[in-house]
């Protein structure tokens, strides 16, 4: 089988997870700029993270011949200093053209705060002004649902962004449906017990369509499968789906949507 | 679907009874999150469809604005309204 990663934290990961990933089909990585874990404290630590994504990441997965992409911005947990918010904001377009960085992502919101939702606005708008695609975290727990709405509200009002150019990722049953239906592409999750299980992202697979859908691991610092993708694929079999159910969802989905970014090129013989 | 499914969920319904039991020994039961899990274990036996949607909506912040500021703690899994979040966090 062949699959896309389209969202792992990789630079927290060894390399025998890449290992175990390529074993397993994976025919390219998306990273995400995120949080590290504590809160940076200068400019200059984003700007070395964003040489880390742009430079030393994708140098390391190829090591495994696996193309390695990324996606630059600040974090909403990052977000309540306006300050360095604005500081990492100005940095951004000088990597925007470096030849693995996909867009502006994941912004989105945290706690769901003013701050938050000012830097999530400017985010936005420097992704419309440079014409890059946009990866949306939504909030945890609780707060996803509020989130999400915030999230919708913000992006629907916002006249340059073209839905189908924004994936908003770790949607569960209360969320999945509302991004859908303002035509925004949805990202289910396979966490353990924060976010989604691979019996439940089929179940929203098959209740809600597969259209505009991909899966991730988001694999990270935390408990977390950097194998989580394929081993759903396991799930859609035992429940009778097809081959080229599978390869639909955990394929040609993400290269659907990744493909709007003229830089991501992934070799795509027919699934057999 | 049911030969597959029954073990591994029958394990999780038992393990959420024995949390149940647990947080009633050790006297903290109160906890809004402990009353948010039995509200939510109501919609699993009450005949309607949906249940894994509905129970993330009662477990959601229903509220609509922006907060003013960030508590800088990490999401809890129950809302309880602000305040009494953080009053409870410790338990």
């Amino acid at each position: 089988m062949r699959y896309i990663e389209p969202h792992g934290h990789m630079v927290s990961r060894t390399t025998d997870d890449y290992q175990a990933m390529v074993t397993a089909g994976c025919q390219a990585v998306c990273e995400p700029a995120f949080w590290a874990g504590f809160d940076r404290g200068s400019a200059a630590g984003f700007r070395d993270y964003f040489r880390q994504l742009t430079e030393y990441e994708p140098a390391r997965a190829a090591k495994f011949l696996l193309p390695h992409y990324s996606w630059l911005c600040l974090n909403p947990k990052e977000s309540e200093d306006l300050g360095l918010a604005r500081e990492v904001l100005a940095l951004i377009p000088e990597f925007l053209d470096r030849p693995n960085v996909l867009g502006i992502g994941e912004i989105g919101l945290n706690r769901n705060t003013r701050n938050e939702l000012r830097i999530l606005e400017e985010h936005v708008a420097l992704a419309v002004r440079h014409d890059q695609l946009i990866l949306v975290h939504t909030p945890h727990l609780e707060d996803k649902l509020k989130g999400t709405r915030l999230i919708l509200d913000l992006l629907r009002a916002h006249a340059g962004v073209r839905p189908g150019r924004v994936i908003i990722d770790h949607v569960e049953e209360h969320t999945i449906q509302q991004v859908l239906d303002a035509g925004f592409w949805a990202g289910i999750t396979l966490y353990p017990d924060s976010k989604s299980s691979p019996p439940r992202a089929v179940d929203m697979l098959e209740i809600c369509g597969r259209e505009r859908i991909w899966l991730n691991s988001a694999c990270d610092w935390g408990v977390s499968d950097p194998l989580a993708v394929p081993k759903t694929a396991l799930e859609m079999r035992r429940r009778g789906h097809s081959e080229d159910f599978v390869d639909a969802v955990l394929f040609r989905n993400p290269v659907r949507f990744l493909s709007q970014c003229p830089k991501f090129t992934v070799w795509a013989e027919p699934a057999g | 679907m049911v030969d597959h499914g029954f073990v591994p969920v029958r394990a999780k319904l038992i393990e959420v009874a024995a949390f149940l039991d647990r947080v009633e020994r050790y006297a903290v039961a109160d906890d809004f999150r402990c009353a948010a899990l039995r509200r939510a274990a109501a919609l699993l036996v009450d005949g309607r469809p949906a249940r894994a949607r509905r129970i993330l909506e009662q477990l959601s912040d229903p509220t609509t604005r922006p907060d003013a500021v960030s508590t800088g703690k990490a999401a809890l899994g129950a809302w309880a309204g602000r305040p009494a979040a953080a009053a409870k966090r410790k338990s």
